[in-house]
C-alpha cells in the first residue's frame, strides 16, 4: 500500500512534509459506487464493447430529453384535432410524426377531461416515458410516491396542490410492463388563438405525469 | 362492502402479515408525504444511465435483468442506496453474470482507480 | 415471434391469480387476487420473469390493462366510488371471474 494514501486533512498537512494548494477545495473522494461505474466502462472500452466518445453521445443524447418534447406533443394535440386522434389511437406512431422515437416501448396517451384525471406511477421501479420527458424526478422514484400514488392519490394530488371534485374519477396508471404513459392535460381556459409556442410553454412536466393541472 | 370483496380483502391483508411481499414491490405500503426537492444528476449518474443504453442496444444485458438485480439487493441496501448506485450495481452483477467481465478485472481496475485517485 | 392465443376479450371480468412466487414478478402485490375488468388487449410480449433470467421468455404471453376499482382493492379508500387503477398484467396471472 502506498504511503501517499491518506485522508487529506489540511489542519495537518505539516506533519507530511510536502505542500497543499493552500486553500483549495478538496475534491470529494470517489465513493465505491463511483469507482466502479469507471472500472466498468474503463474496461468496457478496453474490450472495445463501445468508445468513449459514444459514452458522450450518450449523455448528451440524455441532455438532450427534456419535458420541452412533451410540451410539443401536447401543444400539437390542443391546436390540431386530427392529430389530437392519432395520438389517441396511436401515440408510438404520432409522437414519431414530431420526431421522437420511443425506441422498444408504446406509448399510451391517455387525455385528462372535465370528469376523468390521469395519474402515472410504477410502483415496481421508475418506468417514465424518457423519450418525451427525459429523466424522471426523484420524487417520483421514492419510496412514498410509489407506495401511496396507488392507494391514497387524492392525497399524493393534494401534497402538489392539485384537489379533484368527487365528479371527476381519478384514475391511476402503475406502469408494470412496456407501455410507457403520458397524460395529455386539459388544454387551460383564456387560451384560445395562442400559438403552439405559446400553449407549450404552460405544458410543466408535472402536468403530463399528472400530479399538477395545467395553468395559465 | 359486499360479503365476497370483505373477504378478499381480509384475505389480501392476512397474507400481508405473513410477509410474502418482495422489498421493492411497495405499492399500496403507507409512507410519508412526498419529498419534493430534486436533484441535478451528477455526470457520473448520467454514466450509469448511458451504460445501460449502450449495454442494452448491444444486446448484453436487458433491462429485465437489471431489475432483476436490483430486487435481489438486500432490503436495507436497496433502501439505503441512491438509485444510480443501485444501478452500477446491477449492471456490473449482471455483466459478471453474463461473463462479460470477471470479478478478477473489476477488482483490479477499481483498485488501480483508487490509488489513482489518492494521488492526486 | 411464437405467441400463446389471447383468451380475454375488452369488458371482461377477470381474477388476478394469488400466487407468490420468487423470482421477477411484475404483478404487483396489492393486485393479486383481485378481481377487475379488461380495458384492452396490448399486445404479446415475452414474458419478463424469464427475460430476467437471460431466457427468451417465449411464446410471447399476451398482455391486458386490467382495470380495477379503487374502493375494491382498499378497505379504507378516502376518494369517490367512480376512482380506478389500471395495471398491465400478463395473461398467464388471469383467470376468468366467478
Amino acid at each position: 500500500m502506498s504511503s501517499d494514501v491518506h485522508t487529506h486533512d489540511p489542519a495537518h498537512d505539516h506533519r507530511h512534509g510536502h505542500a497543499h494548494p493552500p486553500h483549495e477545495a478538496a475534491p470529494e473522494r470517489l465513493g465505491y459506487y463511483q469507482v466502479m461505474e469507471i472500472a466498468v466502462r474503463e474496461l468496457l472500452i478496453a474490450k472495445n464493447i463501445f468508445t468513449a466518445e459514444d459514452v458522450r453521445r450518450a449523455v448528451e443524447a440524455m441532455d438532450a430529453r427534456t419535458p420541452a418534447q412533451g410540451a410539443r406533443v401536447v401543444a400539437r394535440a390542443w391546436t390540431d384535432p386530427a392529430f389530437k386522434a392519432r395520438l389517441l389511437a396511436d401515440g408510438t406512431a404520432a409522437v414519431r410524426e414530431l420526431g421522437y422515437d420511443m425506441g422498444a416501448f408504446r406509448l399510451l396517451v391517455v387525455e385528462n377531461t372535465a370528469t376523468l384525471h390521469n395519474l402515472i406511477v410504477c410502483t415496481l421501479c421508475s418506468c417514465y416515458p424518457r423519450a418525451l420527458l427525459g429523466l424522471p424526478p426523484d420524487w417520483y422514484k421514492s419510496r412514498a410516491y410509489r407506495s401511496r400514488a396507488v392507494r391514497e392519490p387524492r392525497a399524493v394530488l393534494q401534497e402538489f396542490g392539485t384537489v379533484l371534485g368527487d365528479d371527476v374519477e381519478l384514475r391511476v396508471h402503475d406502469s408494470t410492463a412496456d407501455m410507457r404513459y403520458l397524460v395529455l392535460p386539459e388544454r387551460p381556459a383564456g387560451t384560445e388563438g395562442w400559438s403552439e409556442e405559446r400553449l407549450a410553454a404552460l405544458v410543466g412536466r408535472d402536468c403530463m405525469i399528472g400530479v399538477t393541472r395545467c395553468r395559465v | 362492502m359486499p360479503l365476497a370483496r370483505r373477504a378478499a380483502v381480509a384475505d389480501n391483508m392476512a397474507a400481508e402479515e405473513s410477509g410474502m411481499r418482495q422489498h421493492h414491490d411497495m405499492g399500496g405500503l403507507p409512507a410519508g408525504p412526498v419529498a419534493r426537492q430534486e436533484h441535478d444528476y451528477a455526470l457520473w449518474e448520467k454514466r450509469v444511465d448511458a451504460l445501460m443504453v449502450l449495454l442494452a442496444e448491444r444486446q448484453l444485458l436487458r433491462v429485465d435483468q437489471l431489475r432483476r438485480n436490483i430486487e435481489a439487493l438486500a432490503p436495507d441496501a436497496y433502501d439505503k442506496m441512491s438509485y444510480y448506485e443501485r444501478w452500477i450495481a446491477a449492471i456490473t452483477l449482471t455483466l459478471l453474470q453474463r461473463g462479460v467481465l470477471t470479478s478478477d478485472e473489476l477488482g483490479r481496475a477499481m483498485a488501480e482507480i483508487e490509488a489513482r485517485e489518492a494521488r492526486q | 415471434m411464437s405467441a400463446v392465443e389471447p383468451r380475454f376479450a375488452p369488458g371482461a371480468r377477470v381474477r388476478v391469480r394469488r400466487a407468490d412466487p420468487p423470482g421477477h414478478i411484475r404483478t404487483p402485490w396489492y393486485i393479486r387476487g383481485q378481481t377487475g375488468e379488461i380495458e384492452r388487449l396490448c399486445g404479446a410480449f415475452p414474458n419478463p420473469e424469464e427475460l430476467a433470467y437471460n431466457r427468451p421468455g417465449l411464446p410471447a404471453q399476451p398482455l391486458y390493462r386490467v382495470r380495477f376499482r379503487q374502493r375494491e382493492l382498499w378497505p379504507d379508500y378516502a376518494g369517490p366510488a367512480a376512482d380506478t387503477i389500471e395495471v398491465e398484467i400478463y395473461q398467464h396471472w388471469l383467470e376468468p371471474a366467478r
